[in-house]
């Protein structure tokens, strides 16, 4: 696009792209704009304000030529906020730790069984229909927390990017689909829905799960702390045994 | 609300440190809300300024998501290289991941609803 431009304009634009507050701007303007929709549209989960900033801002780039590393400038001081964002999620943890104490090996024994299933299989359809190996192990550790799942693809041998986009897609699928598929199956349980969420979806579902209930948040919070360190153990085990 | 940036900063400094320290395949962050728990657990609650800011940070987690999500456009070419293997394995997985842990939890925590 900056071709197209005049001059003064392209200038600007070239300035505007060496410099964080274009991109941190458009990140917040894009999330307000999500926000009024999803407000708009009575809070469906298919117009979940992450969901369609990604979308937006990704068209954006596509559409303009902006590099991801331009925008980026700009994003990481949001980005950056996921660290402390992960570390406050012990509040919620400590409110509800009785309830997470007494229901330790209930937590234990769903969240090892539901994160082996999803990795498992995640891996396995992906073999048999054809993925190369990177792509296969990239795909075993996309339930976990962004950080905690490139760590694993490397250690891996996968690749860290790749995972990190299948972590993203997971989250965005899990977040739409946590709500009817718990409707489908019956599962009414605040604690059982945050703990389903987080294992399977990490902190992206868990943030749907924290606008709809305290308990189903913390639940949640704590899936994502611990099917992060279930799965940095169990994963390479997997892979061993199944010869990924 | 500074003190409380402060004190997550600290927790998230810590976690990081000993990850580098000891190679553990733990992130920073992860070990940084273990050790907050811990702080918590043993000297009691956060006081309302950490409550609050706390809260802040997680009422706006689907926004710090955002970055990390955009990242999608460089991956674009193995991603439709490989577009029917990941459109089939990332919703199955993860519906099943949903309703294993949805539905052992609901069973196993059955009973014990006034803890």
């Amino acid at each position: 696009m900056h071709r197209l431009l005049p001059l003064p304009f392209f200038h600007v634009w070239s300035y505007l792209q060496t410099q964080p507050l274009l991109g941190l701007t458009a990140t917040l303007v894009t999330w307000e704009l999500a926000c009024f929709v999803d407000a708009r549209a009575g809070h469906k989960p298919i117009t979940n304000p992450t969901v369609l900033s990604i979308l937006f801002l990704a068209c954006v780039l596509l559409i303009t030529g902006t590099p991801y590393a331009a925008y980026f400038t700009g994003a990481q001081y949001v980005h950056f906020l996921l660290g402390p964002a992960t570390v406050a999620l012990a509040i919620p943890m400590y409110a509800n730790w009785r309830a997470i104490r007494t229901h330790f090996v209930a937590i234990s024994i769903s969240l090892t069984a539901g994160s082996m299933a999803a990795a498992l299989s995640a891996m396995l359809i992906a073999r048999a229909l054809g993925a190369p190996h990177e792509v296969v192990i990239s795909l075993g550790p996309k339930s976990v927390t962004t950080p905690i799942a490139m760590g694993i693809a490397q250690n891996l041998g996968g690749q860290p990017p790749l995972t990190a986009v299948f972590v993203m897609i997971t989250g965005i699928f899990g977040t739409v689909m946590c709500t009817p598929v718990f409707r489908w199956l019956g599962i009414k349980d605040w604690r059982a829905q945050g703990l389903a969420a987080g294992t399977a979806a990490h902190g992206l579902a868990t943030s749907r799960m924290i606008l709809l209930n305290e308990t189903a948040g913390a639940f949640g919070g704590v899936a994502i702390g611990l099917n992060g360190i279930v799965t940095s153990v169990a994963l390479p085990l997997l892979v061993g045994l199944f010869g990924f | 609300m500074v003190r409380a940036i402060m004190i997550l900063l600290l927790c998230q400094l810590a976690g990081t440190v000993v990850q580098q320290g000891t190679g553990l395949p733990i992130p920073g962050p992860v070990m940084g809300l273990v050790l907050l728990l811990g702080i918590l657990l043993w000297r009691g609650g956060p006081d309302k300024d950490l409550h609050d800011t706390a809260g802040g940070f997680l009422k706006y987690l689907g926004l710090l998501f955002v970055p990390a999500g955009v990242g999608v456009v460089t991956e674009l070419q193995e991603l439709r290289a490989n577009a029917l293997a990941i459109a089939i394995a990332i919703p199955v997985s993860t519906l099943l991941g949903l309703g294993v842990t949805g539905l052992l939890m609901q069973r196993l925590s059955r009973g014990k609803h006034h803890a």
